[in-house]
């Protein structure tokens, strides 16, 4: 019965993500498009932060290295199947994120938010200072994906609509994934990795290498995301890469609840509402999230520490929800 | 290259250290001592880039009396916005600490727009300093460069002083290996670490104070110096401000020489730099416990 | 008649290691056997730690070496030991707050099967890991609470859980630092009782406080004082010793768990 009451609000909420698109504007299709996208972006982020304990301020790279792939390797005239550019692009973050990983994850603490910063921070200059990536006005892309199934044309990803509901599928499908690979005992370790790394190791665990799998995991997905945000919008910017974006999918992340995977997906309706309205009502809504953003952090309920108060209470009751 | 420029690009690599260090020093003390992640960092050096800014503006006349000023009011600021936030912050997790000083960056960013507008300004170097020395027929040197160079020394020099000679240097010293014996002591750890933190932030306001008739004033000036200074810190070592100092000239003589030879990666060369410490230590090179 | 020498499994020797100019271990040898219980002890700061640190790979040697079945394993990285059969206890309770009795249990016995096919299902699928979890529970007295959130149990089942924690890694060797530290009587016995019957199978070093366990279980003791070996032996030596009466009994008598 509890079951019940867990899963029928998600339900009901993807009922009306579902049908939502026929009675909305265009603007706002495309506005719970960049919020899913957001969601997967935030997801894969709290595989890190939530999951294994390691706060990465440098995520927005792998974000943005994704969608240059696309603009870089779909040059003009060409037909460009989906079928190669996604995996292409989300292969380009992973394999990113596996090389930087390597790096940073030698260091532990502050350090590593420091050196993921830094990174991330490098490669905003590699596409804003060099000619790589046009700049810093970046990239227009030549022409969007196709998606053709045998031969016939299945989705067009120049219709708003369908890009909807292409994003809405893999959020779904992301979601699911991630779920059923934290409930297998690599979850596990990664929450022991969070919990005591020191134990870990003494246990036998080579933690090095798990983290480095999930970090280029939590990359990938950024990739993904990365991805359906350049296919959206039709560009791509440095600004993609911006440690302004880092810390706002941070945010995300803290806003829907550290230690639940429906949290981020949360966490990103609630950013971006927040956005919206900010944006309508203040001429200074990046004062307004400063000051909210403050505030949440004066506001949060004894501090992260609370947090593995949840992850008792979900592990108890089997993993995942 | 001939002599003459080598000896001017090693001054500006020389200055560009300086004043590295000194931002370094104040974030390194910060998190060496309170353990502390300052993103805000960068907003302070904003700052007192700002305040030079003001205080040219007719507030005061004369050089000493600017810095005079400056650093007092600076000091001011440290000590109330440490009570009012960052003592908060102690024991707290880094994601916590991460994202209230990210916020406090955004409200910083907000404040000097609404305060100064978003263009960028220009602060005039004082009359007394504005000559140059002159190097060849055709080479000159500014003297400002080398009163930067100058003042960023004595600074140190004080910093040093503090730390290692004097009662307050040495109750920080103890307070960053056990707070709760220092408190035990009958001495105020909070008090404590509410003036190191200030001489954090005059430190780093002291730095864009003094750069800002060089460099000028705009929006996200802070951001650049905050990131740097990171991998300064990283480099050499959190709580060691020797390191800070070593770590500072590596990467200011990297990234002016990297923009000499590949003027088009050297945003990217202080990165690589940092990448290769990494390899090698981890923990930064002069890491202290 | 000479004793019949057991198996050697774990053997130090010559083992230093300096912190700054200090030196906290110098020239520590112990050789621990199958089917003994080697006891280390000495006063507070005498070293004890460095050296369970130094043998478990949490701590490089400043000098000498590290051998297990006589492989010298000295650069071996923390995590590759516990593999290859040294499991370490702590002194101060290291376990998983947050999970259950079971899956603290569950998560060591998991770091036995590591490969694709058994990470990547949900945990209690796993029979062998499971079987194996439901074994030291009961070893360590356990089973009645395998439910129970880690956090919550008292702190001698903290300590208990420590134990079947480093059982679960199937080890050969076990390293047990202060496995009895703030128990009380009954739960005491009962770990006296549970580590004389590894005694049997596995070689063990205990670092312990606890005279009356010392001297009922150990088969051999060294003693440390300042960080060198002041002198090993067996029980009846090393209560007769005057050396170490002086060193360390005489203040111990009155501390000493009755």
């Amino acid at each position: 019965m509890a079951r019940f009451f867990r899963t029928f609000p998600m339900i009901a909420a993807l009922a009306v993500l579902l049908v939502f698109p026929m009675f909305g504007q265009i603007f706002y299709t495309e506005l719970v498009a960049k919020t899913l996208i957001l969601a997967i972006f935030a997801m894969s982020l709290d595989l890190l932060v939530g999951y294994t304990g390691l706060v990465s301020f440098g995520h927005a790279a792998y974000f943005g290295i994704a969608a240059y792939a696309v603009a870089l390797l779909t040059p003009a005239g060409a037909v460009n199947a989906i079928w190669w550019v996604l995996p292409a692009s989300v292969l380009a973050a992973a394999l990113a994120a596996l090389v930087i990983g390597v790096f940073v994850l030698r260091t532990k603490g502050i350090y590593f938010i420091m050196v993921t910063l830094a990174f991330a921070q490098m490669a905003f200059f590699l596409f804003h200072d060099t000619d790589l990536g046009g700049g810093s006005d970046g990239i227009f892309l030549n022409s969007k994906p196709t998606v053709t199934v045998f031969g016939q044309q299945a989705l067009s990803l120049e219709n708003p609509t369908h890009i909807y509901y292409f994003v809405l599928a893999l959020t779904v499908t992301v979601y699911l994934l991630l779920r059923w690979l934290l409930k297998t005992s690599f979850g596990h370790i990664l929450i022991g990795i969070r919990s005591n790394e020191h134990r870990m190791v003494a246990m036998g665990y080579n933690t090095f290498h798990y983290k480095l799998a999930i970090f280029t995991i939590a990359g990938a997905l950024a990739g993904l995301a990365g991805f359906l945000q350049v296919v959206l919008t039709g560009f791509v910017t440095p600004e993609m890469l911006a440690w302004h974006q880092s810390g706002n999918v941070l945010l995300v992340v803290i806003l829907g609840g550290i230690g639940t995977l429906i949290g981020p997906v949360l966490g990103a309706f609630t950013f971006v509402a927040l956005q919206e309205f900010a944006q309508g009502l203040v001429a200074r809504w990046q004062l307004v999230m400063g000051i909210f953003v403050i505030l949440v952090v004066f506001a949060l309920p004894g501090g992260l520490a609370a947090i593995p108060a949840r992850l008792r209470r979900r592990l108890v009751k089997g993993g995942g929800e | 290259m001939d002599i003459v420029s080598l000896l001017i690009q090693t001054l500006n690599a020389v200055q560009y250290g300086l004043v590295l260090f000194l931002v370094a020093s104040g974030l390194t003390l910060i998190f060496g001592i309170m353990r502390i992640i300052n993103l805000a960092h960068g907003s302070f050096y904003m700052i007192g880039a700002y305040m030079a800014f003001g205080l040219s503006s007719g507030i005061t006349e004369t050089l000493p009396a600017m810095i005079a000023v400056g650093l007092i009011l600076s000091f001011f600021i440290g000590f109330v916005l440490e009570w009012a936030f960052y003592a908060f912050l102690y024991q707290r997790e880094h994601l916590e600490q991460v994202l209230l000083t990210y916020g406090l960056i955004l409200v910083f960013e907000e404040l000097r727009s609404i305060l100064f507008g978003n263009d960028v300004l220009g602060v005039p170097v004082p009359e007394a300093l504005a000559g140059s020395i002159p190097l060849t027929d055709t080479l000159s040197y500014p003297v400002y460069l080398i009163f930067i160079s100058v003042a960023c020394l004595i600074m140190a020099g004080l910093l040093y002083y503090l730390i290692r000679h004097t009662r307050l240097g040495m109750m920080i010293r103890a307070g960053s290996h056990d707070r709760n014996m220092v408190q035990a002591l009958g001495i105020n750890i909070d008090l404590l670490f509410r003036i190191v933190f200030a001489i954090g932030f005059m430190l780093a306001a002291f730095s864009g104070m003094i750069s800002a008739p060089m460099t000028s004033v705009s929006p996200g000036m802070g951001n650049q110096v905050l990131i740097i200074s990171f991998v300064v810190v990283v480099i050499g070592g959190i709580g060691s401000v020797g390191g800070a100092m070593v770590a500072a000239m590596v990467i200011a003589f990297a990234d002016v020489f990297g923009k000499l030879l590949v003027p088009a990666y050297a945003g990217m060369f202080v990165y690589l730099v940092m990448a290769l410490v990494l390899l090698w230590r981890p923990e930064g090179i002069f890491r202290k416990g | 008649m000479t004793e019949m020498l057991r198996d050697v499994l774990l053997e130090a020797r010559g083992l230093t290691r300096h912190f700054g100019g200090l030196a906290a271990n110098s020239n520590v040898s112990v050789t621990l056997r199958r089917g003994e219980i080697h006891a280390l002890l000495g006063p507070n700061g005498a070293g004890k730690s460095t050296f369970i640190n130094m043998l478990s790979g949490d701590l490089p040697p400043s000098s000498g070496t590290i051998l297990l079945k006589g492989d010298d394993i000295t650069a071996l990285p923390a995590h590759r030991r516990s593999r290859i059969g040294i499991g370490r206890s702590f002194q101060r309770t290291n376990i998983f707050p947050t999970f259950t009795v079971r899956e603290n249990c569950v998560l060591a016995a998991q770091s036995r099967q590591q490969q694709p096919g058994s990470i990547f299902t949900p945990p209690l699928r796993n029979e062998a890991v499971v079987a194996r979890s439901r074994e030291v529970m009961a070893l360590s007295g356990l089973d009645h609470c395998s439910s129970q959130v880690a956090g919550t149990l008292s702190h001698g089942e903290q300590r208990q859980l420590e134990i079947a924690m480093v059982l679960a890694t199937n080890p050969l060797v076990l390293l047990l630092d202060e496995p009895l530290a703030g128990m009380g009587a009954e739960e005491s016995s009962r770990m006296v009782d549970l580590l004389a019957r590894l005694r049997r199978d596995h070689a063990i070093l205990l670092v312990e406080h606890d005279m009356d366990a010392v001297f009922a279980l150990g088969d051999v003791i060294t003693v440390l004082v300042n960080g060198e070996l002041l002198e090993s032996g067996p029980p009846a030596q090393i209560k007769a010793s005057p050396a170490v009466r002086s060193a360390y009994l005489g203040e111990d008598e009155e501390t000493g768990h009755v």
